[in-house]
């Protein structure tokens, strides 16, 4: 609990020096305003004028709350202004696009385990390709597939899949390998064929592992899903309301967004953790 | 038909060298260790282009290697400037004002465990956050050219560098601060003799993921307007032309400038954290 305090503190000064950045940077529209109508401006009518502007240069937080409840809970679901809708557009696309990525990345790294030649020509590449910025070739992915027919979820799913690939991978790989020689023995003093001692030692202690990487791997699969909706030319999801709100200066729009890409991608690391204390308990493994 | 099967025979090949070599003395050796992962390389851009070859792939779909690098050769004053205009303008000046800010706030709030106690939570949860959504208000602010771009890396490398270098402060332990104080030594003593470079090995982790992420802030941000010059523009320009040679090439730049980055970091890390068990052979 001694954390409450402390924390709350840090975001109220985040706050406190949002709103000052507000009226500073949204001062020069009021100014001329007041110039072109030929009036002087006192700072007590400066600090409500640059709070509750249509097109803020920085919105206040207010705006942006007002706006991300309003096109939460204010619209139809169904709506091309609701949040609800453009936020499952993206989170369908990350969900597939995470399962698909972790259920290779897994495969793959039970296949590195027990095969040394894969071992060593996979395992560089799959540690080297996190250093080279993927997400670089998200256009590239949505227009080819675009052009050979296929659209809709899965172009950007498999962007998703790609960025939660590599680090389930190397996880797993951690993971797979943590059990040490004395446990390995002992499973061979029981006579346990490596099918047994893969199923009830090394996949077991990989579980902490596998959770961590998870935890890294759904956060990017968010990223890949808003990043693979900018080439499609802004139509759905979070990325194109960031696209379309960029292209028509709306800056509350932009805000609201960027809110609710916050809100999901901190729901669903906050899921991931959740299960992942349920399945340590279960198995006896919580610190 | 015939690019196919000279293909998948390469790979057969390939393949069964490279189990043998796995298994065999060689391994143990440096060279050992390189091959393997060479070879696996090779025999990918061998599949690929006997692939693309063989069956028939429009280059607007998968151009061949080939065809990449003689693109990447005959446009490398065009990269060249791309590369310039992203990596040293956007992404470097970015990564050093973001990181240089993160360690000079990891100090400052040091003599403030209040202060820490209320910034690592809140940076942990910034950074796992999807912050390249800033790059459209960003680019609003300070406009198309580099100085957007070096803005979205400071805000996306800023709290993995901070997080890692508080945690980092905190990584020396207790018998060796009662020694630093049974010697009479000052606050800023302590900090820059003792707690300094035991911090460094988290310092470097931190400045390590900020190398990837600085890379992918500066392309991202060119999504969302740039001058006419720069990885992420030529990306989203020959993607439109379906020129997809050309984006190859750009992402063959960005592989190399992000493992080179990378690679240049973790090298000044043996430098200055040799002392460190992970860094010794």
């Amino acid at each position: 609990m001694n954390r409450v305090l402390p924390v709350l503190t840090v975001i109220g000064v985040i706050v406190a020096v949002w709103y000052a950045a507000t009226v500073w940077m949204n001062r020069t529209w009021v100014y001329d305003q007041a110039a072109r109508d030929g009036v002087e401006v006192s700072f007590a009518q400066l600090v409500p004028a640059t709070l509750n502007q249509e097109r803020p240069v920085l919105p206040a937080p207010h705006q942006v709350v007002t706006e991300l409840v309003k096109s939460t809970f204010g619209m139809k679901v169904t709506s091309k202004k609701s949040l609800v809708y453009h936020g499952w557009v993206t989170l369908s696309a990350t969900l597939l696009g995470f399962a698909i990525g972790t259920g290779a990345g897994v495969l793959l790294a039970v296949g590195i385990i027990h095969n040394r030649a894969m071992d060593l020509s996979v395992m560089p590449w799959a540690i080297a390709s996190q250093t080279i910025p993927i997400l670089a070739i998200a256009p590239m992915i949505i227009v080819v597939l675009n052009s050979i027919g296929v659209q809709g979820l899965l172009p950007k799913a498999i962007i998703s899949a790609y960025l939660s690939f590599f680090p389930v991978v190397v996880g797993m790989v951690k993971g797979l390998r943590s059990p040490d020689a004395m446990q390995l023995d002992l499973l061979r003093t029981y006579n346990a064929t490596g099918s047994e001692t893969f199923a009830k030692l090394r996949l077991p202690s990989s579980m902490p592992y596998l959770f961590t990487s998870l935890k890294v791997g759904i956060a990017a699969s968010l990223v890949g899903a808003i990043v693979g909706e900018l080439p499609t030319g802004a139509v759905a999801g979070l990325g194109a309301r960031l696209l379309s709100g960029s292209y028509y200066g709306q800056t509350v729009q932009i805000w609201a967004a960027l809110f609710a890409a916050a809100l999901v991608a901190a729901a669903l690391v906050a899921l991931v953790g959740v299960i992942e204390g349920r399945v340590l308990r279960r198995m006896g493994m919580a610190r | 038909m015939i690019w196919v099967i000279l293909s998948l025979a390469f790979w057969a090949g390939a393949w069964a060298a490279n189990v043998r070599l796995s298994h065999s003395a060689m391994v143990q050796s440096r060279a050992g260790r390189l091959a393997v992962p060479a070879l696996f390389g090779v025999t990918i851009l061998v599949v690929w282009e006997g692939m693309v070859r063989g069956l028939g792939v429009p280059g607007v779909i998968l151009p061949p290697p080939s065809a990449i690098a003689a693109r990447f050769g005959a446009e490398l004053p065009t990269l060249w400037a791309d590369f310039r205009q992203t990596f040293v303008k956007g992404a470097l000046s970015g990564y050093a004002i973001g990181c240089g800010a993160a360690f000079l706030t990891a100090i400052a709030i040091d003599r403030s465990p209040f202060l820490q106690r209320g910034l690592l939570p809140v940076g942990n949860f910034v950074a796992a956050l999807p912050i390249v959504g800033i790059a459209p208000i960003l680019v609003m602010w300070f406009g198309f050219d580099w100085q957007s771009k070096a803005a979205v890396v400071v805000v996306m490398v800023f709290f993995p560098v901070l997080v890692n270098t508080v945690a980092g402060l905190a990584a020396s332990e207790r018998m060796q601060r009662d020694l630093m104080a049974t010697w009479g030594a000052s606050y800023w003593q302590s900090l820059l003799k003792l707690r300094l470079p035991a911090a460094m090995p988290f310092v470097f982790n931190g400045l390590k993921i900020a190398t990837t992420l600085a890379l992918i802030g500066a392309i991202v941000a060119e999504f969302f307007g740039s001058p006419i010059v720069g990885m992420g523009f030529r990306i989203t320009a020959e993607v439109g032309r379906l020129g997809l040679d050309m984006v190859w090439a750009e992402i063959a730049v960005a592989a190399l400038a992000g493992s080179a980055f990378y690679g240049l970091v973790a090298l000044i890390e043996r430098r200055v954290t040799f002392w460190h068990p992970s860094q010794r052979v």
